[in-house]
């Protein structure tokens, strides 16, 4: 199953391998990562989406809690949010297909960002699946290339707390 | 006040109280070693033989004395003979400051001689570590690498300062207090009372519990509260192998070293509990077994400062973040006077039917005879410090330890080579305690050199080599699971005796049980360090174990060739 953790970074050099490294290290999975700076001046916030289970994810929060210049790890996966990722996809595009992409791009509210003989390209915003489909849908037109930014998350409504309070087990009974 | 690099750096040093420090010159470091130059009478520098010494020396340092322990080495293959040291370090989260010199800021990244991306190579095994580009930035991450090696769960860090940082001259005004936005260690340390009580309350309902204690006791300091814990509620209690030395064995709640080399009635304990009380340890391999199969009928409460061990290999029904030590206080309030005779009763029955602490009688110099005469001989008031192997196991189970924090080991990481250095270290922290370096001919080659140093200092630490002419831990798992084909076990070895003595130490050979005798009773009378080679029996192999893979109840006791041997 699929985790999105939201972790706020200190914004040093080498954070980045840090994090890398250790994902590297204990065998996770990261189906992506994007960083970027946050509200908060001197910090990052990075969305990690990551293919593991409930347990293991815990893991995974709680290893990347123990590095210095990670502040806070949030696992909002099972809290309200809304996440976004962005694409470009390049498109063959030959005169005579053109419109039809055109038709299909406005249903997706993609913006047309390049047109060149022969090519366009899209800009599309939106969740996983909506972009997933949108790549099939233009896939048969031909995709000369496609960039995609990774996801980023933000939970609902109030301001998500800083430090994650850890989650700790009662007894089994 | 104007202060170079350097002397910002040795300044904290003095400042945290370190006194002694381990390391090796190079051309990176030569403005720190000038600075050090000035800093004799508060700073004794150990100039050890390979940087590795150095870590390892650091190490022992830091578990003997509970302070940090400080090594140095210059850049490129300076820090990379660091890196098993400080990997030891890690693993058995040992507080350890490493300082290594970097070339000058304008050749970093140009492959300039003796470069290496050394942040890069420390960064898997260190708990923070820092390439400090600006002298301005020293007082700061001097306090932070104190601080975060020292804390929470304690670990190594490494400070890389390039060559022309250690000259550069800045305005220092002192040490700023460590403010790190994403590290706040205090914050895990007291126990959620709500679950010392859903604690209390398993230990209430169980029958047959087992307090499983491990490192963090040493580190918490936790050992009067682990005794009176164990008293009150009656619970055995079984160490891990950096547990040893956590609790009296000669009280009657011991029952020893769970795990591959545990005592197989303390492992049989742990498979049959219906309650496991785990402090401060992490379930390592080595302890568990094959891990499906491990205590299958208990609950389990997890003690542990690092929250990322709760739950990390085994399931836990109480997990609670916290130092030990006033977590155990707390439980202790919290239990009521408990009694469990039956079960402890059961375990005592199992020891008597199958003592794995016996020792055969036979003329043959056995190893875990020799260990035990070096207990006798010694009161049992040696600190012992122990390599990796079968001479480590024996040890760790024919010395008895009623003294606290008296066995030392590189247990996660298993680095042979460990031991000596590592001793001498632990005799640094501790000038006024008797230190024995118990190793294998093979572990004592990897690190040997160091004998320069303790006949420079005169650093008294008495070298007992356990010297069956193998790689004895590699012939016992040829023997046991390859079908005895022996390939790389067998060790031509140098006369130690000779090697001591071109060092300018004494050396003492023994291979016979009353020359041994004779060997140690005047080792113990040499006001310094000397090299007992003791040659033991080559086959002998170390019992109980669990065969990797197997379960704590699979433990075997003995073989019947080796039974056949000694009949």
């Amino acid at each position: 199953m699929r985790h999105v953790l939201i972790a706020d970074v200190e914004d040093h050099p080498g954070v980045l391998n840090r994090i890398a490294s250790l994902f590297r290290k204990r065998g996770y999975n990261i189906e992506s990562l994007a960083v970027g700076h946050s509200h908060r001046p001197g910090i990052s916030r990075m969305t990690i989406v990551v293919a593991e289970d409930h347990k293991e994810s815990i893991q995974v929060a709680r290893q990347l809690e123990k590095l210095i210049e990670v502040v806070s790890v949030t696992d909002v996966t099972e809290q309200r949010h809304v996440s976004r990722e962005m694409a470009l996809a390049k498109i063959a595009a030959p005169e005579m297909k053109r419109t039809e992409i055109l038709q299909l791009a406005n249903v997706y509210r993609a913006q047309v960002v390049d047109v060149s003989p022969g090519s366009i390209i899209l800009e599309i915003t939106g969740d996983e699946d909506k972009i997933d489909s949108f790549v099939e849908i233009i896939r048969p037109y031909g995709i000369l290339e496609l960039s995609r930014t990774g996801e980023v998350a933000m939970v609902r409504g109030r301001a998500m707390p800083a430090p994650a309070v850890l989650a700790q087990e009662g007894p089994a009974a | 006040m104007k202060r170079t690099g350097a002397e910002i750096i040795l300044d904290s040093l003095v400042a945290h109280g370190v006194h002694t420090v381990f390391g090796y010159p190079g051309g990176a470091c030569l403005p720190l070693y000038d600075a050090l130059y000035h800093y004799q009478d508060r700073l004794n520098h150990i100039l050890v033989r390979h940087e590795q010494g150095a870590a390892f020396a650091a190490d022992g340092y830091a578990r003997a004395s509970g302070d940090v322990g400080v090594c140095i080495a210059t850049s490129g293959p300076g820090v990379t003979n660091l890196v098993t040291g400080i990997a030891g370090a890690h693993m058995d989260s040992v507080p350890v400051v490493a300082l290594t010199g970097q070339v000058p800021r304008n050749l970093l990244g140009t492959d300039g001689f003796q470069e290496t991306d050394a942040t890069g190579v420390m960064l898997p095994v260190t708990k923070h570590n820092w390439l400090v580009l600006n002298a301005e930035e020293l007082p700061r991450v001097m306090e932070e690498a104190f601080y975060i090696a020292n804390t929470g769960r304690k670990g190594p860090v490494q400070v890389d300062v390039p060559k022309d940082v250690f000259l550069e001259e800045v305005e220092f005004d002192g040490f700023p207090p460590p403010n790190i936005v994403g590290y706040n260690p205090e914050e895990g340390t007291q126990p959620d009372p709500t679950l010392v009580r859903d604690a209390a309350e398993v230990i209430h309902g169980a029958e047959k519990p087992i307090i499983l204690a491990g490192h963090g006791i040493h580190y918490s300091g936790a050992y009067e509260e682990l005794l009176a814990f164990a008293e009150k509620a009656n619970i055995p209690v079984i160490t891990t192998l950096h547990g040893v030395s956590s609790f009296p064995e000669s009280h009657e709640l011991s029952f020893g070293m769970v795990g591959m080399h545990g005592n197989i009635y303390a492992n049989w304990a742990v498979d049959r509990a219906d309650l496991l009380i785990s402090l401060g340890m992490r379930f390592d391999d080595r302890v568990t077994g094959r891990l499906e199969d491990f205590a299958t009928g208990a609950r389990i409460i997890h003690v542990d400062i690092d929250p990322a061990e709760i739950g990390k290999n085994v399931a836990t029904d109480v997990g609670i973040v916290a130092d030990l030590k006033p977590t155990i206080r707390a439980m202790i309030d919290e239990i009521d006077q408990l009694d469990h005779t039956p079960w402890v009763e059961q375990i005592r029955e199992w020891r008597e039917e199958h003592p794995s602490l016996a020792i055969r009688e036979t003329d043959i110099v056995l190893p875990q005879w020799v260990i035990r005469q070096i207990y006798h001989i010694t009161n049992g008031e040696a600190v012992v410090v122990t390599d990796v192997g079968q001479a480590q196991m024996w040890a760790a189970q024919h010395f008895w330890y009623d003294r606290r924090n008296t066995f030392f080991s590189s247990g996660g990481l298993g680095a042979m080579g460990y031991a000596f250095p590592a001793a001498i270290g632990v005799k640094y922290a501790r000038p006024n305690e008797q230190v024995w370096c118990i190793i294998g001919d093979g572990g004592f080659q990897m690190t040997l050199q160091d004998l320069a140093v303790v006949k420079e200092h005169n650093v008294d630490v008495k070298i007992a080599i356990i010297n069956n002419n193998h790689l004895g831990m590699i012939r016992q798992w040829q023997t046991l699971f390859y079908d005895s084909r022996f390939i790389s076990a067998k060790l031509e070895n140098p006369d130690f005796v000779k090697l001591a003595e071109a060092y300018g130490l004494p050396g003492l050979r023994a291979s016979t049980k009353a020359d041994v005798l004779k060997v140690l009773k005047e080792a113990e009378k040499i006001p310094g360090p000397v090299v007992l080679d003791l040659v033991v029996d080559e086959v002998e192999k170390v019992y109980p174990m669990v065969p990797a893979g197997s379960s704590l109840a699979e433990t075997i006791e003995g073989d019947a060739v080796e039974e056949a041997r000694y009949a």
